[in-house]
């Protein structure tokens, strides 16, 4: 009987206290950097694509939302011919964000996706490859990866040592 | 000026409690949703017109715009007349409800009997609902209000025969006038508290709601009903609780009596608290098992009820 008129007296005074409902439209709501959101391929900071079109992201996608179509290019860089996600399948897990080994693919704190027809689900490279670096400001993964292409030797990236001679008997 | 157009009167005034009451009754559609939605942090209906206040409007007009469906398996004719029962015992009761001295539609020498009548004759909309049905899960809703209502229904009664045996009249009017000195909720508060809880089961209002507990009975004994005829019981529970309030209101609270302000406006405020508490069970209380229900009216309230009647007569009888 007291507990009833403790648990009365508790709802009343919740009368008196802030209400947690944000009210979406007119108010955002603030979202953590690390909110699993529209996923968005990135640039490395001199502007190059960071995707290297390894197909890591399309295989380990639970729900076989990405295609990708691998080429390359004069320097010997690989980059993705094409680039679909299909967000009318995506689950926003994050798996491709972990899996890629470039930071490429991130995902984006914005959930606003709506869309009238589901065609405008699918997006292309063009809709996902944005401007900047996204979460990762400084890598670059061809200033640290030891693969030769034009305008680079292997050797001479960076705190990467010159390559063995392993025609030489030193050790 | 009542004496000297007494047609005008005698139209008046019915028109006026009609339309109050109805209006006070779906109001509380929006108004229970959004105080429901203050008590548990968050905002309710806000979006329709100012503080969602047309959310009325639109509820009305979506209820006016969907399928009245009868199912083919059940007994038409009494699936039919099962919501306007309802409807038609709580507006009648509203007759007797004195508004402000003379504001009333039937100046009833016996108005207190009238309400308790009427009130108990609204079982049957709800035990016919579900028996019309021909729905296991409906026949199951009728069946506990009917059980319910039969149970509560006899220390309703019992719970205010001590404010009658205070007054001595059985006059809504004689009782108000009787609170000037002191509101009965004073020498009458364990009568109070049960006549609270046997309103509170009478409308079937959350705790007391097991005759269409969602969780177990589907909607219970209206879930065949859909369209104008689902909102003639959901606005009639509505109009249960109104009448309810102002009944409370009458009884224990001293009615129109207030210092400043105009009588209806007094009955206004102090039904308003009242029906604002029922809302405030509805958000605090879980529902009880149906047989503690049944096993706690039995057996807890009655003899309350009866040892209430008893001293209160006892004391009155003392002092004559």
């Amino acid at each position: 009987m007291f507990s009833i008129l403790k648990g009365l007296w508790i709802v009343f005074k919740h009368g008196f206290r802030k209400r947690e409902t944000v009210l979406y439209p007119e108010e955002r709501p603030i979202l953590s950097p690390r909110y699993r959101g529209r996923i968005v391929l990135t640039r490395d900071p001199d502007g190059g694509e960071r995707c290297v079109a390894c197909y890591l992201c399309s295989a380990v996608c639970p729900v076989d939302c990405i295609v990708i179509q691998a080429t390359e290019d004069e320097n010997g860089r690989r980059y993705p011919k094409s680039f679909r996600i299909n967000f009318s399948r995506c689950i926003y897990c994050g798996l491709c964000e972990e899996a890629c080994p470039t930071t490429a693919i991130q995902l984006t704190p914005d959930f606003e996706m709506a869309e009238y027809d589901r065609k405008n689900m699918v997006y292309e490279k063009e809709d996902l490859l944005i401007a900047g670096p996204g979460k990762n400001h400084e890598y670059n993964f061809y200033k640290v990866a030891g693969l030769a292409i034009k305008g680079k030797e292997k050797g001479q990236g960076i705190e990467e040592n010159e390559p063995v001679d392993i025609r030489s008997l030193m050790p | 000026m009542m004496a000297e157009y007494p047609l005008f009167f005698a139209v008046l005034i019915p028109v006026c409690i009609l339309f109050g009451f109805v209006t006070a009754g779906s109001m509380l559609i929006w108004a229970e949703r959004r105080l429901l939605g203050l008590w548990q942090l968050r905002y309710g209906p806000n979006r329709v017109g100012p503080f969602g206040l047309l959310q009325v409007v639109a509820d009305t007009l979506k209820m006016f715009f969907k399928e009245d469906w009868i199912p083919p398996f059940a007994d038409k004719s009494v699936f039919v007349i099962a919501p306007a029962i309802i409807m038609t015992t709580v507006l009648l009761s509203f007759m007797i409800v004195p508004v402000s001295p003379d504001f009333v539609v039937f100046d009833s020498s016996v108005g207190l009997l009238v309400f308790l009548s009427l009130s108990s004759l609204g079982a049957y909309s709800v035990v016919l609902g579900g028996w019309a049905s021909n729905n296991k899960y409906s026949l199951l809703g009728g069946l506990r209000a009917a059980a319910q209502m039969l149970g509560y229904e006899v220390f309703m009664g019992i719970s205010l025969m001590g404010v009658v045996a205070m007054t001595g009249s059985f006059r809504l009017q004689d009782i108000v006038e009787a609170q000037r000195g002191m509101w009965n909720i004073g020498p009458q508060f364990i009568g109070f508290i049960i006549f609270y809880i046997a309103a509170l089961a009478e409308t079937h209002r959350s705790p007391f709601d097991l005759p269409e507990a969602e969780s177990e009975l589907v909607a219970g004994f209206h879930s065949e009903y859909s369209g104008l005829k689902f909102g003639m019981f959901f606005v009639g529970e509505y109009l249960g609780v109104t009448l309810m309030s102002s009944m409370m209101t009458l009884l224990f609270f001293g009615g129109w009596l207030g210092p400043v302000l105009p009588p209806v406006v007094w009955f206004f405020i102090k039904t308003t608290i009242l029906i604002s508490s029922f809302v405030l069970m509805r958000a605090t209380l879980p529902r009880p098992r149906y047989d503690q229900l049944i096993v706690y009216g039995w057996r807890v309230l009655l003899p309350l009820a009866l040892l209430n009647l008893l001293v209160t007569g006892g004391i009155v009888l003392m002092f004559q």
